[in-house]
């Protein structure tokens, strides 16, 4: 879990071009939209072909999204549910 | 001030090559909507109004082109001719082209498609169009996301007004290509039914495909019957977000009331309003937003796409074509795919075709980057 | 008679190098674009994260736009912008990312920049402008489109100021000038002077 914790942090960084923060400063429950790391629309929209793309997980309903994403431990957890392999 | 004039103008779309076909269609509320499975697109079926290949490239073959020429160019070629024909005019120095398109030839990108990639420039697109036809001077190739078809007729006034060019041609169309559909399924923004714009159970957007142009002129010798006047136009970006629509419909906003103030016009003048409709969550409910701040709430209003899909650079020029015609005939046309209102403010939806008299429309577009555009028209011939 | 305007200030980014009003206001000899950009981020001191998000066209308009708009106070500044390429550097990405026949996953975050007015929009974002907006696609540098568009805006009192100009992003090669027209400033704004000014960065 806590691999997984610190590898979501990786791809958070890597992915959406947070250049300027590193792994240290994601804290496991730090709220990923709004106050937190400022992600926005197009960022959840990444995080969704992520979760596709590297854990072979689809949202039905991006909606569903908004509780995910809502921190790396939400959207760990829910990766540990959900996925197949 | 010269008044400035839109009127010859043609539609080359899945209803057929003329304006005419798409009018008298959309009079019948007869949706150009169809599920499409083509696995060299996407692989599952789309919902989408395209023009038939073959009728397509058998009525452009009539032309006896010198050269090989993309299905876009075709499409805008196949418009313009019978539009440049309708006016008479020739082609002296004093007649400008702009070409309204988001994606131009974005196929020339795929490996399999037989032109080269630099034919993706869509400087080379304004350069094929130009030299078919004979223009003089480099075409204006105006790439502005979804507001391009509106904000092209807005140019191209400036420019008539400017003493650039007397007379514009205005040329819009894009492809129905993987490149769009994907992009726009990422954006989780494809509906795999008929699009139903501002109505509670809408599921997004369609994408399709026309040829659409017109004619814009301060000469009033050249008016056709359904000709109007461009009053006033404007374009104001949201200044908020890339993707997302303003929350307070900010942009639109403004160029509804900037467009207002330079016609004249009071909002209670305004007969109706062809807006930009696509069907998404988050852009009809800016509208709705936008239209109530601009006290147009019950001003009747549609949205096209439920006819064709979103045209994407073609959509804005073919709403106002089809604005022109809705005033010259004296008719409200549906809002497709309308049946309960889905959006947080009042609006006063079409539901069904329905005579009025008019003689102004409002046509507005908004799109990614943050623009918008919104324009006023006047009947000529009342 | 029409009223006349001006060029109030101007730059340029080319070949690893930042001129602004023909000083050259940094250089670092470096030519991947990437490397350069952010290089220049640095220096000018510019604190804005979303600009890691941007694509190479929006990364170079913001960066040249921000020369010029930063220290202006006129909310009521158009945007028209022009190029040769429009997103295709970008467009090229979106589409290897859908060739894959095995199934692909197309990046929302990419898609969103296959059109060229973005930059117009990140622009309009960080200056806070909600002015008229439009992108042009020459084959070239047009000085005459330009000029007679940007007179219209301000004829018509659709603007105060029109920032115009040029930013080409095409495959690592990269190509911005732009220039601020307002009604007083150091040139007369015509098609000669602008034309004089996009080929040469340098003091004329």
């Amino acid at each position: 879990m806590a691999d997984l914790k610190l590898e979501l942090k990786e791809k958070i960084i890597e992915q959406l071009n947070l250049e300027d923060m590193s792994v240290d400063e994601i804290g496991d429950q730090d709220p990923l939209f709004g106050e937190g790391l400022g992600l926005d629309s197009i960022d959840a929209l990444e995080l969704i072909v992520m979760l596709d793309k590297d854990y072979g997980i689809k949202l039905a309903d991006p909606k569903e999204g908004r509780q995910i994403f809502e921190s790396v431990e939400t959207m760990a957890n829910y990766i540990e549910q959900h996925q197949t392999s | 001030m010269h008044s400035v004039y839109l009127s010859h103008n043609n539609i080359v779309s899945g209803y057929g090559l003329d304006a005419k076909d798409a009018v008298e269609n959309i009079r019948n509320e007869s949706t150009g909507l169809r599920s499409v499975s083509d696995a060299e697109i996407l692989p599952h079926p789309i919902c989408t109004s395209r023009i038939d290949s073959d009728v397509l490239q058998n009525t452009f073959m009539e032309l006896q082109p010198k050269e090989a020429y993309t299905r876009l160019e075709q499409l805008l070629i196949l418009s313009l001719k019978e539009t440049i024909k309708a006016s008479q005019l020739k082609l002296t120095d004093r007649v400008g082209l702009i070409v309204s398109t988001t994606k131009g030839n974005i196929d020339a990108l795929e490996p399999q498609n037989p032109f080269p990639e630099s034919r993706a420039y869509l400087s080379r697109l304004g350069e094929k169009i130009r030299t078919f036809f004979g223009f003089q001077n480099e075409a204006v190739v105006l790439s502005n996301a979804c507001v391009s078809g509106v904000l092209a007729l807005a140019v191209a006034k400036r420019f008539v007004l400017q003493g650039t060019y007397d007379h514009v041609f205005v040329a819009g169309g894009d492809l129905v290509t993987k490149f769009i559909l994907s992009g726009f399924q990422a954006f989780q923004a494809l509906s795999e039914e008929p699009c139903r714009p501002y109505d509670k159970n809408r599921t997004g957007i369609n994408i399709g495909e026309v040829g659409a142009s017109v004619l814009v002129t301060k000469d009033k010798a050249l008016l056709a019957k359904e000709s109007v006047v461009l009053l006033g136009e404007a374009s104001c970006n949201d200044a908020n977000h890339i993707s997302g629509p303003s929350r307070t419909g900010e942009g639109l906003f403004r160029s509804i009331e900037a467009a207002l103030k330079q016609s004249g016009l009071h909002a209670n003048e305004i007969d109706c309003i062809s807006a930009h409709g696509t069907a998404t969550q988050f852009n009809d409910e800016m509208e709705a937003i936008a239209f109530n701040r601009a006290r147009l709430q019950g001003t009747p209003i549609n949205s096209l796409k439920g006819y064709f899909g979103h045209t994407l650079g073609a959509s804005g020029l073919l709403e106002t074509i089809l604005g022109m015609h809705s005033l010259d005939q004296n008719t409200l046309f549906a809002s497709k795919g309308f049946q309960e209102l889905g959006v947080s403010q009042p609006l006063n939806i079409i539901e069904t075709t329905t005579p009025k008299q008019m003689t102004t429309f409002l046509k507005t577009a908004s799109g990614f980057g943050g623009c918008n555009t919104a324009a006023i028209f006047k009947k000529v011939f009342l | 008679m029409k009223t006349s305007y001006f060029i109030q200030e101007y730059c340029h980014i080319q070949n690893g190098a930042i001129w602004r009003n023909g000083e050259s206001l940094y250089s670092n000899g470096e030519t991947d674009f990437k490397t350069f950009i952010k290089a220049a981020y640095k220096t000018l001191d510019l604190d804005y994260s979303k600009f890691f998000k941007m694509d190479h066209l929006s990364k170079l308009a913001f960066i040249a736009s921000d020369l010029l708009l930063s220290s202006d106070t006129e909310k009521n500044t158009a945007l028209v912008l022009s190029n040769r390429a429009a997103s295709l550097d970008t467009d090229r990405k979106h589409q290897k990312s859908i060739e894959n026949e095995n199934g692909y996953y197309p990046s929302p975050a990419v898609f969103v920049y296959t059109l060229p007015n973005i930059c117009l929009g990140e622009i309009s974002i960080k200056h806070q402008l909600f002015s008229e907006n439009a992108f042009f696609v020459f084959e070239q540098f047009q000085a005459a489109y330009l000029h007679d568009y940007a007179s219209s805006l301000l004829d018509m009192g659709r603007a105060e100021k029109v920032l115009c100009g040029w930013v080409d992003m095409d495959d690592e090669k990269y190509d911005a000038f732009l220039y601020v027209v307002a009604k007083n400033g150091i040139f007369a704004h015509s098609k000669e002077k602008i034309n004089q000014l996009y080929q040469t960065p340098w003091q004329i």
